[in-house]
């Protein structure tokens, strides 16, 4: 198989059994002969043992004894499939108001979500959640695929209705690419291949869309920024006085010859040498990982961010971020917590909430500020130090950050920097 | 112009790269669990590569179960002489000498689940904070559930329901004396996307992934080798076949399939032909249908 140009796409689905989440991807991984024989023999199984009749594809996606026991989903669950044309990452996440952290951890990486509408209901309250969530991560593309067409006759007009539906509550959103494709998960249509039952329909099927969506441009290629992990020292023969500066490029280009700025420090320095996986190479993009050798000796260390001279982070120790609260235990006021961005580790202190968003119906609450699991809310963060910051919108790696219990180590919650 | 886009072995090969470094970033003793088996050959040449031009910084800790096939040992240890690393070997036999865990027994006995003592006793041992593995997300339903960096509590046990969540490339590592993580640089590979990465990279195997005449016999769908741990049964007989091994564990639970694969290619073809999972032909994940997550909970790889 030609793979050299062949890229990987990640995305989310939210959703529970009844809106057909899990037959949708048992139907994609099924239709796209991902699934193999000895995984389908258990399902099937399983199936009889449950009384269904047939097979039932929803069981392909639950992982936990807790989850195939209840049929919920409850944590985010990773599935895989390749076509000839790209590979996919599917981030199965559930749909219920009460993990809404887990849907925030799947659509952090995310590519593309795709939210299941029941043609039947139209949009209800979960879609504009499932919505809003894919816009406050940022995620580049959204598919509302409009399921359970088999159940409308297969109407255009149904179809039609929940599209001018969803279209009046979305123009809030931040989301540009929004697409609707009208599906039956159950019998196939539209998943993998096109429907014969809506001829009405014009665009492409479901994994058609996915395998030909413009995606070089989800990561930012303009704006520099090379946080720095750890720096290699080998000081063996050869490399004696070799000074590595490793990490991942969050954003942009990199070029031999760069003028650069350190920061904090904010020393300035030419690029030597750039390293990437497979040897000496003249410049590097995101998201690669290389490593970096200048042409001044600074001292840089992990937590640092090497940027172009001409176009660096704000770098700031007040900031206001769109925080999810990710943790059983309620946010302590004025408590101090350990704040992770980058590779760039910082005590912070949540010195304001400025509201509240009713996750359900969006509107923002000034009253109620209290932070509890799954709450989201806009906050105003006070670091002991400065961060080297970019907006969320304008960049997804030097834009988030998370909290951390320093009494528990637990991940307490996600930042969106505003 | 060039092109400003990886394609996905690259990105693949990335991820792993910065996951690696946040591991030698945020821990004191991290090690490499090194099964001699595919997986954990890939991250040790991922791992060769994070730090080049310096020497992987991490110790290879393998679990010796005491049934391994001769060619895993001479791998490992020609291996671990050329990466000039340290290799540390925590024994099964010994855990058993030492009256730690009783031997199965019965038809079907393995050492496979009694691996998780003496992984948990050698991670004390040796004051281990952090052991890097070769899972995939993609072998099995509970490990698609797994966080690349993935707490154990200080019985060294997975608590699946309880997991800390896991946004952007943001690792959180922090945990207290004695607990440790378990971290999985690979999570997102599939078993395709290894076997076209080591053709790619041209990484050594061992010979056993190739396709070989051995003496077998049938049992349990698949080719069991012959080895001296190997008990007849009554209608088994051994046969010599052509076979070769899609994953490789014990000698006495690892079954091979029927393949004229010799070479990567070949593999690589067999494989994407495949309609079966490759931990099919392993017994440990028969045993029932959440056998994986079980040991899993109790410290298994």
């Amino acid at each position: 198989m030609e793979i050299n140009n062949n890229q990987l796409l990640r995305f989310t689905t939210a959703g529970s059994v009844d809106d057909g989440k899990s037959t949708l991807i048992g139907r994609l991984l099924y239709d796209s002969k991902s699934i193999f024989e000895d995984q389908l023999e258990a399902i099937e199984n399983t199936s009889k043992k449950k009384g269904h009749e047939g097979v039932d594809l929803a069981l392909f996606t639950d992982g936990l004894r807790d989850e195939r026991e209840q049929g919920i989903t409850i944590d985010v669950a990773y599935r895989y499939f390749t076509t000839p044309k790209r590979k996919f990452i599917i981030a199965d996440t559930p749909g219920h108001i009460q993990y809404t952290r887990n849907m925030v951890t799947g659509a952090s990486t995310a590519n593309a979500a795709i939210i299941l509408v029941d043609a039947r209901h139209g949009v209800i309250e979960q879609t504009k959640r499932h919505a809003f969530i894919a816009s406050l991560l940022h995620i580049p593309h959204v598919i509302v695929c409009i399921n359970k067409m088999d159940l409308v006759d297969f109407e255009e007009a149904a179809y039609n209705k929940i599209i001018r539906e969803f279209e009046e509550f979305s123009s809030k959103l931040l989301v540009k690419d929004f697409r609707f494709i009208p599906i039956s998960a159950l019998l196939g249509d539209n998943v993998v291949n096109r429907s014969e039952n809506m001829p009405w329909y014009q665009g492409g099927p479901l994994l058609h869309t996915l395998e030909t969506m413009h995606i070089s441009s989800d990561i930012n290629k303009v704006d520099a920024r090379f946080p720095v992990q750890t720096v290699l020292r080998p000081q063996s023969e050869g490399f004696i006085d070799y000074r590595g500066y490793a990490g991942r490029l969050a954003s942009g280009v990199l070029r031999v010859g760069d003028e650069v700025a350190v920061m904090p420090s904010g020393f300035s320095s030419t690029i030597k040498s750039i390293e990437g996986p497979s040897g000496s190479i003249n410049e590097a993009f995101a998201p690669m990982s290389v490593s970096i050798t200048l042409n001044d000796d600074i001292d840089i260390s992990r937590g640092d961010m090497i940027v172009r001279a001409n176009n660096q982070p704000e770098a700031s120790q007040d900031i206001e971020v769109m925080l999810c609260w990710l943790n059983n235990n309620a946010a302590k006021p004025r408590a101090k917590y350990t704040i992770k961005h980058t590779s760039n580790d910082q005590k912070a202190m949540i010195k304001e909430v400025i509201y509240k968003i009713d996750i359900n119906t969006l509107a923002r609450k000034t009253e109620d500020t209290e932070l509890t699991m799954n709450d989201i809310c806009k906050v105003k963060i006070r670091t002991t130090k400065p961060l080297m910051i970019d907006s969320y919108r304008e960049n997804r790696v030097t834009g988030s950050v998370v909290l951390i219990d320093e009494t528990t180590n637990e991940t307490v919650a996600a930042g969106m920097i505003v | 112009m060039s092109k400003y886009y990886l394609n996905y072995l690259d990105e693949l090969e990335s991820e792993a790269i910065y996951v690696l470094r946040e591991v030698w970033a945020q821990f004191e003793n991290p090690v490499i669990l090194f099964s001699g088996g595919k997986d954990s050959i890939v991250v040790t040449h991922l791992a060769k590569k994070a730090f080049y031009p310096s020497k992987i910084p991490f110790a290879l800790m393998h679990v010796d179960t005491g049934h391994n096939f001769p060619e895993t040992i001479k791998f490992r240890d020609d291996l671990v002489k050329d990466l000039d690393a340290r290799l540390i070997v925590g024994s099964v036999q010994t855990s058993i000498d030492n009256g730690r865990v009783a031997e199965e027994k019965g038809k079907n006995a393995t050492r496979n689940a009694l691996q998780i003592t003496t992984l948990l006793d050698a991670i004390e041992e040796h004051k281990v904070d952090c052991a890097i593995g070769g899972g995939r997300r993609d072998e099995e339903k509970a490990r698609a559930k797994e966080r690349f960096f993935s707490h154990r509590d200080d019985f060294g046990q997975w608590d699946p329901k309880n997991q800390r969540p896991e946004l952007w490339n943001i690792f959180n590592g922090r945990h207290f004396e004695g607990e440790h993580f378990r971290v999985f640089p690979i999570s997102n590979w599939t078993e395709m996307d290894v076997w076209n990465y080591i053709r790619r990279e041209k990484i050594e195997i061992p010979s056993l992934y190739l396709a070989h005449e051995r003496e077998v016999v049938w049992r349990n769908d698949s080719w069991i080798p012959k080895s001296e741990y190997l008990i007849l049964e009554e209608n088994e007989k051994i046969e010599t076949k052509k076979i070769r091994f899609r994953t490789l564990g014990d000698i006495t639970i690892t079954g091979g399939i029927e393949s004229d694969a010799d070479n990567i290619e070949k593999i690589v073809q067999e494989v994407s032909a495949m309609r079966k999972t490759e931990r099919g032909n392993r017994t440990d994940d028969k045993r029932s249908e959440t056998a994986m997550e079980d040991r899993k909970k109790q410290g298994y790889f």
